[in-house]
């Protein structure tokens, strides 16, 4: 090796592999290759891979109300799966997640159509960006606490809808009930909608739009024959992350729906403060496990890794 | 009556804002012609071409297909059909759904239309490739899809925007001798957008200068290529040398023109700048005294039997038969 390299030096006038400042050492392309994955591999090994091993190995663990005992036992997902309130809690997320998927859909996409085929302009469109990116400056619990002030029973929207004479008293359905929770979530999330969505619409050239007019198409045609299948990885990667982040909620549901209902995580986190950390585990798993089937469904609908490729 | 144009335009003009991109322009377009409309970027070209699709919405004017005013029919009602310069094919579709698209959206049954989109990939001599992404052709083959999922239509006038310009020079003189059979063949007008003069003279029955919005010179290749109107003209069709005189500006086609001395008859003085060799041809470039930049096409016989270097003191001579009179620009 070393014979061939000291052959091919003086030509290129470049060593074929890096040379680090010691003498001698020289870093074969295998050792580039670790050198370069290494970083993120370590960071992903600590802070993903080792406590989800470590939530892993506790959901099997015995506990008391003293503490927890290492052991080997399923009890903890048997008591999880056949509580009623377990499936009554999925559902009432699942229910949440899809009405949220469906109206954060609707808005980011036709957000992401106007803002990608209808601001020319790209001053404009770069304040547009802005304005629906700026509010993500403060923090996701400053945002949803603002809605309180603003549904509540004296609330600005009840006071204005009292004072223009709409109604007479105030509407209570606002705030502490689902209403008030999908509305936060979708404030929250459709952002997450839009960016994916504009990403994939800003690589349709727009002459296919024209080409599909020439032949004919109707404005409904050009949206569902070319701009929703060229738009479909942005809107693949959107609903996961609209997806994972209502099942994964805690805050919004438990300030919103005024106790009335529970999320998983908050079902979990109930778990945790009665320091019943193995059935805690236990749940965090299946959350887990549950999260990744959906989005493994997705995935199989539009295979996203193809088109990231691309 | 059988409509004597397929296509007119009457001072059709486009603004953007405060400028105009196509300037209050007329032509007529004969039937089951061939028509380039040929000019430098910036011309008005592709604007004009746009308008008689009906992608581009008319300022003022009027647009005759078949005798029917088009000017706010859309695209799809107005009997033509583009091909764009990218090609535009669907990258998510293969190549039979491409050219059978239009069908679809007209309604027809999936059967049919790809039954019909089979004839016209074989028509392009594509009918192997009816299974293949866009994306797993190649650059003349997508071109091809192109041409079959605008002529599915059936247009009366088929619009075609630099459809040559992204392919390599070998296969653009191919594609170019099959557009033309296919014009012949189908016996519809081609409009042909192009800033390339060799494919405008090649393929054209209809030639139409283009210059800042304004059409300057329209008609047959030959008379466009012996009779330039203006220097502007002479100079961007090429071959022609563009000198003044004291009558006005005077072009002599390249061709027509020798190394020679003063006492042969008209000559002008100069400089030899640069030999070219072409193969059948021998081009040298002159620096004339007045301050000209000339040349003449010297067939390589002529040119090795007194052969000529960069920085040699030459005379460009020519025929007094061989000058053509222009106006000003």
């Amino acid at each position: 090796m070393s014979g061939q390299h000291s052959l091919h030096a003086p030509f290129l006038g470049f060593s074929r592999w890096p040379r680090l400042a010691f003498p001698n050492i020289r870093l074969t392309p295998a050792m580039v290759s670790w050198l370069q994955v290494g970083p993120l591999a370590l960071v992903l090994i600590a802070l993903v891979a080792l406590p989800a091993f470590l939530f892993l190995a506790v959901s099997f663990f015995d506990y008391d109300r003293t503490g927890i005992y290492p052991a080997f036992m399923l009890d903890n997902y048997a008591d999880l799966l056949t509580t009623p309130a377990t499936l009554r809690v999925y559902v009432s997320s699942l229910k949440l997640a899809g009405i949220v998927w469906a109206i954060t859909l609707f808005l980011g996409f036709n957000i992401a159509w106007f803002l990608v085929f209808h601001v020319r302009n790209g001053m404009v469109r770069t304040v547009f960006f802005l304005a629906c990116a700026i509010p993500f400056w403060t923090s996701g619990i400053i945002r949803t606490i603002a809605w309180i002030p603003f549904l509540g029973r004296n609330g600005a929207f009840n006071q204005a809808l009292m004072s223009l004479g709409l109604t007479s008293q105030p509407l209570e359905f606002l705030l502490f009930s689902d209403f008030a929770v999908i509305i936060t979530y979708v404030h929250l999330f459709t952002l997450l909608m839009v960016g994916p969505i504009a990403n994939s619409m800003a690589k349709i050239d727009p002459a296919l739009i024209e080409a599909a007019i020439d032949a004919g198409a109707s404005r409904f045609k050009v949206m569902t024959n070319v701009v929703i299948p060229l738009s479909k990885t942005g809107i693949a990667l959107g609903s996961i992350l609209v997806f994972t982040q209502v099942m994964g909620d805690y805050f919004v549901v438990r300030q919103m729906s005024g106790g009335q209902s529970a999320s998983i995580v908050s079902m979990l986190s109930t778990e945790i403060q009665a320091m019943q950390y193995p059935p805690a585990s236990a749940n965090a798993m299946v959350l887990v496990v549950f999260v990744a089937v959906m989005v493994g469904c997705m995935m199989r609908i539009v295979d996203i890794r193809k088109e990231l490729v691309k | 009556m059988d409509p004597r144009f397929d296509v007119e335009l009457i001072s059709v003009t486009k603004r953007y804002g405060a400028t105009l991109a196509v300037d209050g322009i007329s032509l007529r377009i004969p039937r089951a012609s061939y028509t380039c409309l040929l000019g430098p970027s910036g011309c008005g070209k592709t604007t004009t071409l746009r308008m008689i699709a009906g992608h581009e919405a008319i300022s003022d004017g009027d647009i005759l297909i078949d005798d029917k005013n088009v000017s706010l029919l859309p695209p799809a009602a107005r009997g033509t059909a583009m091909m764009f310069q990218s090609y535009a094919l669907f990258p998510h579709l293969n190549c039979l759904d491409n050219v059978a698209f239009s069908l679809k959206m007209r309604g027809i049954a999936k059967a049919e239309r790809h039954k019909a989109a089979r004839e016209f990939l074989d028509l392009v001599h594509l009918g192997d490739y009816a299974m293949r992404l866009p994306s797993q052709l190649s650059g003349g083959q997508q071109q091809r899809v192109a041409l079959a999922r605008a002529l599915i239509t059936r247009p009366k006038v088929l619009l075609l925007d630099e459809p040559l310009s992204a392919l390599d020079p070998f296969l653009r003189i191919k594609v170019r001798e099959e557009l033309k059979r296919l014009q012949r063949e189908l016996e519809i007008t081609f409009i042909h957008v192009t800033h390339s003069q060799d494919e405008a003279m090649a393929l054209a029955d209809l030639m139409v200068v283009m210059e800042d919005g304004h059409i300057r010179q329209a008609g047959p290749p030959r008379e466009i290529f012996e009779k330039p109107v203006n220097p502007f003209i002479a100079r961007f069709i090429g071959g022609h040398n563009v000198m003044m005189s004291d009558q006005g500006p005077i072009a002599i086609r390249a061709d027509r023109c020798r190394l020679g001395v003063a006492s042969d008859g008209p000559h002008v003085k100069g400089r030899v700048t640069v030999v070219e060799y072409q193969g059948t041809m021998v081009r040298v470039a002159i620096a004339t005294d007045p301050g000209d930049e000339v040349s003449a096409l010297v067939p390589d016989g002529l040119f090795h039997e007194q052969p000529v270097q960069p920085g040699d003191a030459a005379t460009l001579v020519w025929l007094d038969r061989d000058v053509h009179w222009m106006a000003n620009a």
